[in-house]
């Protein structure tokens, strides 16, 4: 099952005429896992669907939001469970399975009739608006596995995969405990920002008394493209960012570095089929960097501004030349620029499903943006994939004087739910 | 400390350039539709879209249509004199070449393969009746601010082996009141000096590295290490033995001899002074403003006015040059000092600040205005003086 986008049937059709239609929402829910194509037979045509009606679907062998073509829009949260019984927490993710698969069809969370006297079951925000591509992806954090002191809280400590384990301190992190780590997380992407928090709000709403959101993270622009077909947007540097993105077209890179495969750790075969997902909030401090000449900038990120051509020569899709010398046999791309720290090559071959958002919140005392890039990477093993590059990073990367890390985060994505089922149920089962 | 390795990578780069003009993407304030010329450079041909231009500012946007690395120079009448050059353009990519040019006979080169002399056309640049002082005699303004510069250098770096030799054996000595006192004091030459030691990429890890910025496992060493230990947390913190005092110690000291003997021979361009005036700039608004720098003595005012201090002498010595240039920014910029200097002044006592602690949250804020109201002037300098 991949994230092929399916023609909604109801397209037009508002979430509150909805409301009044379906009883119960199951049975619309199964009607539209039917059409998955294989990855490789996505065509030109239907890779990328256009306008808000387009859905994605909510079951599958793995989950939306990964290989989906990246929205525009994103509503990060991660969840600390106050429940303290496994039954409890598999209710939850049962509850949250259901609405999910409603919410992701522009169907409201809950379609449950409700007394005039009741609170309406679905907080009504996004009434009238189409799905917009909203996906919504579930991931596991460490401390779910084990407490602070190494306690099993719900009997799954056994089946921690041996890459969930916290991120260790990079160098020049200044990381916010309270934006930072978590039991559960929930990654809504859509391409209305109102779609995307109405889902986090009435999951959230749903998980009262099970879990409470320990941080939440809004993106109001994409920064990388995860497929062919779209164009790469730019960073708030100014410069285009995930070129050299693994891409949903790329089924083999897709299965050598994104998902996990069988046999990968014995002890947690549960993750077959899903990913790790690195997040981490980087601050940027722009108004030093719009100080920044434009002979530094893109000395320090090794591409040109303009498009995005590596400093090399060519257009943006060229491979860097890192051998390639300039006046006085120097290269024409620095050692320390950001593309050559973070090329494959320079990373034994590793590579990221990237799919990071711009974010502002406000500013801070000093009446500076708060602002930055919210990383998210989707990959197979972050133990090689993701941590000894993000320490190269932070020691040699010249445009490190230019970010603060601010919040870091690491989940196992199980693969996607079997329709009728409930996602992460495999770790329970 | 800074991250900035990327200073590393720019001297490298500048200095093969000092009398580059500076390149840019955004078109000159007040060239016109006449003074922008595109320029398309092969292996055998480098066409401009016209042969003449009138005086004032001038863009030549330059594309690499060839499959070599080239550069584009506007020479003088004579054919030696640079009056400006684009070096390190890909295949592929372009870039604009900004300078601003007085009426006279000029040729245009393109140097595909950065060889030899390049395919030359004449150029001439017509009377718009503009005011445009000649460009490139400033060779002489630019030595003289490079040797006086160079002279604070080696004047700092002199005081600061001095003091960092006290300092060290006041610690090792156990005399732990008077390191303490003189820590501030002695650093104070180091930050005024900062982007110098900086380019030397290997000495600033190991001189200024905060505690923040370190890999697990990476031995930590310098100023920071000593300060924590002068100024250890209540709990959880084990004091340094003698022996590891003197280790830490003896090799700040060996560093800063290196430094010392290194910046002898270190060449000062206006471009790099500009830059490191900047760079300066930015070290005060991520670390000093932020208190981020002496997280342990709280003593970061006194970087803070150090930076400053370094700041303004590479100013200085380049105003001869600016004022040539852009009155109005060499105007800007002083009175931006000068401003920032009021408010600092307001936080002295006695020799030195008080503590960055003791700052209310809107005294940080009003500093912090400053830096932004200078620095962004000063952003301009470098553009400004290579023009
Ligand atoms: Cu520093």
């Amino acid at each position: 099952m991949t994230d092929e986008q399916q023609e909604n049937p109801r397209a037009g059709v508002s979430r509150r005429r909805l409301l009044g239609i379906t009883g119960t929402g199951a049975a619309v829910g199964a009607a539209t896992f039917a059409g998955g194509l294989g990855l490789g037979r996505a065509t030109a045509d239907d890779s990328v669907p256009q306008g808000g009606s387009r859905t994605y679907p909510f079951y599958g062998g793995h989950q939306s939001g990964v290989v989906t073509p990246a929205q525009d829009r994103l509503h990060f949260a991660a969840f600390d469970v106050t429940a303290t019984t496994r039954e409890d927490l598999i209710t939850l993710l049962q509850a949250w399975t259901l609405a999910a698969a409603e919410m992701t069809q522009g169907r409201p969370a809950q379609a449950d009739e409700t007394s005039y006297d009741a609170p309406p079951a679905d907080t009504g925000e996004a009434d009238g608006l189409p799905a917009s591509g909203l996906t919504l992806t579930f991931g596991f954090g460490p401390s779910l596995f084990r407490d602070a002191q190494g306690k099993d809280r719900f009997g799954i400590a056994a089946r921690q995969p041996k890459e969930l384990a916290r991120l260790p301190h990079f160098p020049a992190d200044k990381l916010d405990p309270s934006r930072s780590d978590g039991d559960l997380c929930v990654q809504a992407c859509a391409d209305d920002p109102q779609v995307a928090v109405h889902a986090i709000r009435n999951l959230s709403r749903i998980a009262f008394g099970s879990a409470e959101i320990r941080w939440a993270q809004l993106g109001f622009g994409r920064t990388s493209s995860t497929s062919t077909s779209q164009a790469t947007p730019r960073n708030l540097f100014g410069f285009k960012d995930g070129t050299a993105n693994l891409k949903a077209e790329n089924a083999g890179d897709l299965d050598q570095h994104v998902w996990v495969a069988r046999g990968d750790d014995p002890r947690a075969e549960w993750m077959t089929g899903g990913s790790y997902l690195v997040a981490r909030r980087i601050n940027m401090h722009l108004e030093t960097w719009d100080r920044t000449s434009l002979r530094e900038q893109e000395a320090i990120v090794g591409r040109d501004r303009p498009q995005g051509a590596p400093l090399s020569g060519g257009t943006e899709f060229t491979e860097p030349d890192f051998a390639a010398k300039g006046r006085g046999n120097e290269p024409l791309i620095s050692a320390t620029s950001h593309v050559q720290l973070a090329h494959p090559t320079r990373n034994g071959g590793a590579k990221m499903l990237r799919r990071g958002y711009n974010f502002t919140d406000g500013n801070d005392a000093l009446g500076r943006l708060d602002a930055g890039l919210f990383f998210l990477a989707y990959v197979r093993r972050p133990s090689t994939q993701y941590i000894p590059m993000q320490n190269r990073l932070a020691q040699h990367d010249g445009m490190m004087e230019y970010l603060q890390h601010t919040g870091s985060a690491l989940f196992a994505v199980p693969p996607g739910a079997r329709a009728g089922g409930y996602v992460g149920e495999v770790l329970f089962t | 400390m800074s991250r900035r390795t990327s200073s590393v990578i720019l001297t490298a780069l500048l200095a093969s350039t000092a009398l580059a003009a500076c390149t840019s993407n955004e078109p000159a304030g007040n060239a016109g539709d006449q003074g922008k010329l595109s320029v398309t450079s092969d292996a055998k041909t480098c066409e401009l879209s016209a042969k003449e231009a009138p005086s004032g500012n001038l863009v030549f946007n330059v594309t690499n249509k060839g499959s070599q690395v080239t550069e584009f120079y506007l020479l003088g009448e004579d054919g030696l004199r640079i009056v400006g050059e684009v070096e390190n353009i890909a295949p592929g990519l372009s870039r604009d070449l900004v300078l601003k040019a007085a009426p006279g006979k000029y040729f245009t080169a393109c140097k595909p393969g950065m060889v030899g002399k390049g395919i030359r056309s004449a150029f001439t640049v017509t009377d718009s009746g503009n005011d445009t002082e000649l460009t490139g005699d400033d060779k002489a303004l630019a030595q003289t601010a490079g040797s006086q510069y160079g002279s604070y250098v080696k004047d700092q770096t002199e005081q600061l082996l001095t003091k960092t030799q006290s300092f060290v054996s006041l610690y090792k000595a156990g005399k732990d009141d008077q390191a303490r006192a003189l820590y501030a004091d002695a650093r104070r030459h180091w930050e005024r000096i900062e982007p110098v030691a900086e380019s030397f990429g290997d000495l600033d890890p190991k001189m200024d590295l905060r505690e923040a910025d370190l890999e697990p496992g990476q031995t930590w060493t310098g100023w920071h290490r000593i300060e924590k230990d002068l100024w250890p947390p209540k709990t959880g913190y084990t004091a340094l033995t003698p022996a590891q005092r003197a280790t830490v110690a003896d090799q700040l000291l060996t560093d800063t001899r290196t430094l010392s003997s290194r910046t002898r021979t270190t060449t000062h361009t206006p471009d790099k002074m500009a830059n490191g005036s900047k760079e300066l700039m930015d070290e005060v608004a991520t670390g000093k403003v932020t208190g981020e720098e002496e997280i342990w003595s709280h003593t970061d005012l006194w970087d803070f006015q150090a930076n400053v201090d370094g700041a303004r002498v590479a100013f200085e010595d380049l105003r001869p040059i600016l004022k040539k240039k852009d009155k109005a920014l060499d105007t800007s910029i002083a009175t931006k000092f000068t401003a920032l200097q009021k408010l600092l002044d307001q936080h002295k006592k006695g020799d030195g600040f008080v503590l960055y602690n003791e700052l209310t949250p809107a005294q940080v804020k009003e500093l912090s205005s400053g830096v932004n109201a200078l620095s962004e002037p000063l952003s301009k300098l470098t553009a400004a003086v290579t023009l």
